[in-house]
């Protein structure tokens, strides 16, 4: 008898559009409840991004010194207090084939003063060590200012300062007049050297040449430590032989370190506390969930009789379900794209304050969205179930 | 351009152009004590007319709009709307009946804010698969329809009473139904609206809308050609008012 009924329809433009209905006339509150996703988001994007930045700034460190810098050090032997290597060390490290360059530092027995009033034991912390001249090839350091040593000045009572050494002996610039107090001594300073990455003991050293050191300071000039470049293909290979080398007869007093392996564990350090903040991030989320899927519930308690009237207008459960699903999602791919938005933001700030280059990896702004999505499903679902299951008559009644 | 609208495949029950049919419909709900709100009510609303259901509070009048616009089933009895028995189809079929076949007005208008009253009116037809162009086209033939050809853009909620009145009318008209069902139309409005109102609910039945209109009021029920009286969930009277 009657014809077929056309089934109720909503195009995929208009569920968009219906699940926009509760942002636009409430927005305030849509704003607030996408924040909570916003923060959460954003704390994600940016702790990655944070990390990926200063991890591709420790690379570009890395490959700027080098893997391939050993130190080798007289070590703690078994109570000996601190070691000594052989006289000869250096040489004997220097017949290692993939070994590339050695230079030795040894630690004088002296102290370094602004001018001879400065009472005796305010050190400052500044060491003396006697080098030789390929110390800043080896390094691959850089001088702030002045000369290094030579042929020449190494052999006359003349200091290349530290960074930190020269900030607190208080010379900012090098005139070639500058005096220091060194072992009871004049000694004028050529240079001052910018900072070592690697070795930062020597930021807090006044460096002398082998020959001053010996004429001047009365010093042995036997090595406390020497540094060895070596073929980076081979570096392992070094080390595992470098103690043996440099000392023969007690290879348990040589202590063997790879300086590049520090810079290494504090980004491991860094790491950890990148999966702590992640952490944080992930608890920012779970609380924007659940203020979404609180605001959603609230919602639909709230328009009831537009649920009554939306019935009335031919919409099925399903479309009322879709509907409020769509609002949870939308709310949340707001609060998604602004957390990334403000994530990246942050990241680029920061990194370009400490002089990184930004680098947020894809799979943070895609997972932020994701994540945001997903949350907004499970947060929406309860909500949207509860809407389409609300019977019209009782809907349109409660008004 | 309203023609496509007009549903062709609405239709005819026997000789009769009936376009709702109640036969013996009882609605009990199982509360404690138990609430019979209909009764056995039986009557056919035929294509074109123009009737008010008319009964005091707490006579079954909400139960019967309910029922008549398929939102809630009967407990016994039959109900066919447009051709279509109720009984026979699915919570989704009730929907599509809905979306092409039944239009409503309701007393608080359930307009949405924030939105032009010629969305309000393309709402109308949200469900029905057509595009937003073609429903924003007929919302406007409505609401000019309706006397609103100038508030087409306006803010529905920020339109004056008896306005908003008249867009929620356009809305239930705007798919072109079978019958449009009014709960207390003019229930929020002040008598001057309110005839205001009615003689345009006389002006679209004249032009060919089958509507009801449920009231308490006894003196809007007297304008309209036929009233039917209802009294603790049973019919009381269903008489012609001679007029027309």
């Amino acid at each position: 008898m009657a014809t077929m009924l056309t089934p109720s329809r909503l195009h995929s433009a208009d569920v968009a559009r219906t699940a926009g209905v509760g942002l636009r006339t409430r927005k305030l509150r849509a704003a607030l409840s996408a924040l909570g996703i916003m923060i959460g988001i954003a704390a994600m994007v940016g702790v990655l991004g944070l990390s990926e930045s200063s991890k591709s700034d420790l690379l570009a460190q890395l490959d700027k010194l080098g893997t391939n810098l050993l130190t080798v050090q007289a070590g703690g032997g078994i109570g000996l207090g601190s070691g000594q290597l052989p006289a000869e060390a250096a040489e004997m490290v220097a017949r290692i084939g993939p070994v590339e360059q050695t230079t030795t530092v040894s630690e004088v027995d002296a102290n370094v003063y602004k001018n001879d009033l400065v009472p005796l034991g305010q050190t400052g912390g500044i060491t003396v060590q006697a080098v030789d001249l390929n110390l800043m090839d080896t390094l691959a350091g850089s001088l702030d200012d002045g000369v290094f040593l030579n042929e020449a000045s190494a052999a006359y009572p003349t200091t290349v300062l530290g960074s930190v050494a020269a900030e607190r002996l208080g010379i900012a610039e090098v005139t070639g007049t500058q005096l220091v107090w060194l072992g009871d001594q004049w000694f004028t300073v050529v240079g001052v050297l910018d900072q070592f990455d690697l070795n930062p003991d020597l930021d807090r050293a006044a460096l002398v040449g082998m020959v001053a050191a010996e004429t001047y300071l009365d010093h042995d000039n036997v090595p406390t430590s020497v540094l060895v470049r070596a073929d980076p293909d081979f570096v392992d290979d070094v080390m595992n032989v470098l103690a043996a080398t440099a000392n023969p007869e007690n290879p348990e007093e040589v202590e063997v370190a790879r300086p590049t392996d520090a810079l290494e564990a504090r980004e491991a350090a860094d790491d950890a506390f990148t999966a702590l903040f992640l952490g944080l991030g992930g608890v920012a989320l779970l609380v924007g969930g659940v203020g979404i899927a609180n605001v959603m519930v609230i919602s639909v308690l709230e328009r009831r009789s537009e649920i009554g009237l939306r019935r009335a207008l031919g919409a099925t459960k399903r479309h009322v379900a879709v509907q409020f699903l769509g609002e949870a999602l939308l709310l949340a791919a707001i609060g998604g794209v602004g957390g990334v938005l403000l994530g990246y933001g942050v990241t680029t700030g920061y990194a370009s304050l400490r002089g990184w280059s930004t680098l947020v990896p894809p799979i943070a702004i895609a997972g932020g969205i994701a994540a945001a999505l997903l949350i907004g499903a499970i947060a929406g679902l309860y909500p949207a179930v509860r809407a389409a299951r609300m019977s019209p008559t009782e809907a349109l009644r409660s008004s | 351009m309203t023609a496509i609208l007009v549903h062709d495949d609405a239709p005819a029950t026997g000789g009769h152009d009936a376009v709702l049919t109640l036969n013996a419909v009882t609605k009990h709900y199982p509360t404690t004590p138990p609430v019979r709100a209909l009764q056995g009510v039986t009557f056919d609303v035929q294509r074109g007319e123009l009737v008010a259901v008319v009964g005091p509070s707490g006579s079954g009048k909400s139960t019967l709009l309910h029922i008549m616009g398929t939102l809630d089933r009967p407990t016994s009895g039959e109900v066919t709307v447009a051709g279509h028995r109720v009984s026979d189809l699915s919570d989704r079929d009730l929907s599509a009946l809905r979306s092409r076949h039944i239009g409503f007005v309701f007393q608080q208008f359930f307009l949405l804010s924030g939105y032009t009253a010629l969305d309000n009116v393309a709402d109308g037809l949200l469900y029905t698969g057509m595009t937003l162009a073609t429903r924003r086209e007929l919302a406007a033939i409505e609401l000019e329809r309706v006397g609103l050809g100038h508030r087409l853009g306006h803010d529905a909620m920020k339109l004056s009473g008896g306005e908003r009145q008249r867009v929620a009318i356009a809305r239930a008209l705007v798919g072109g139904p079978d019958i449009v069902l009014a709960d207390e139309p003019t229930g929020n409005l002040d008598s001057k609206t309110s005839d205001a109102i009615v003689a345009l609910i006389e002006d679209l039945n004249d032009s060919g809308s089958t509507i009801v209109v449920i009231t308490h009021n006894p003196e809007i029920a007297s304008h309209f050609p036929r009233a039917i009286g209802l009294r603790d969930g049973a019919v009381e009277y269903d008489k012609l008012n001679g007029v027309h």
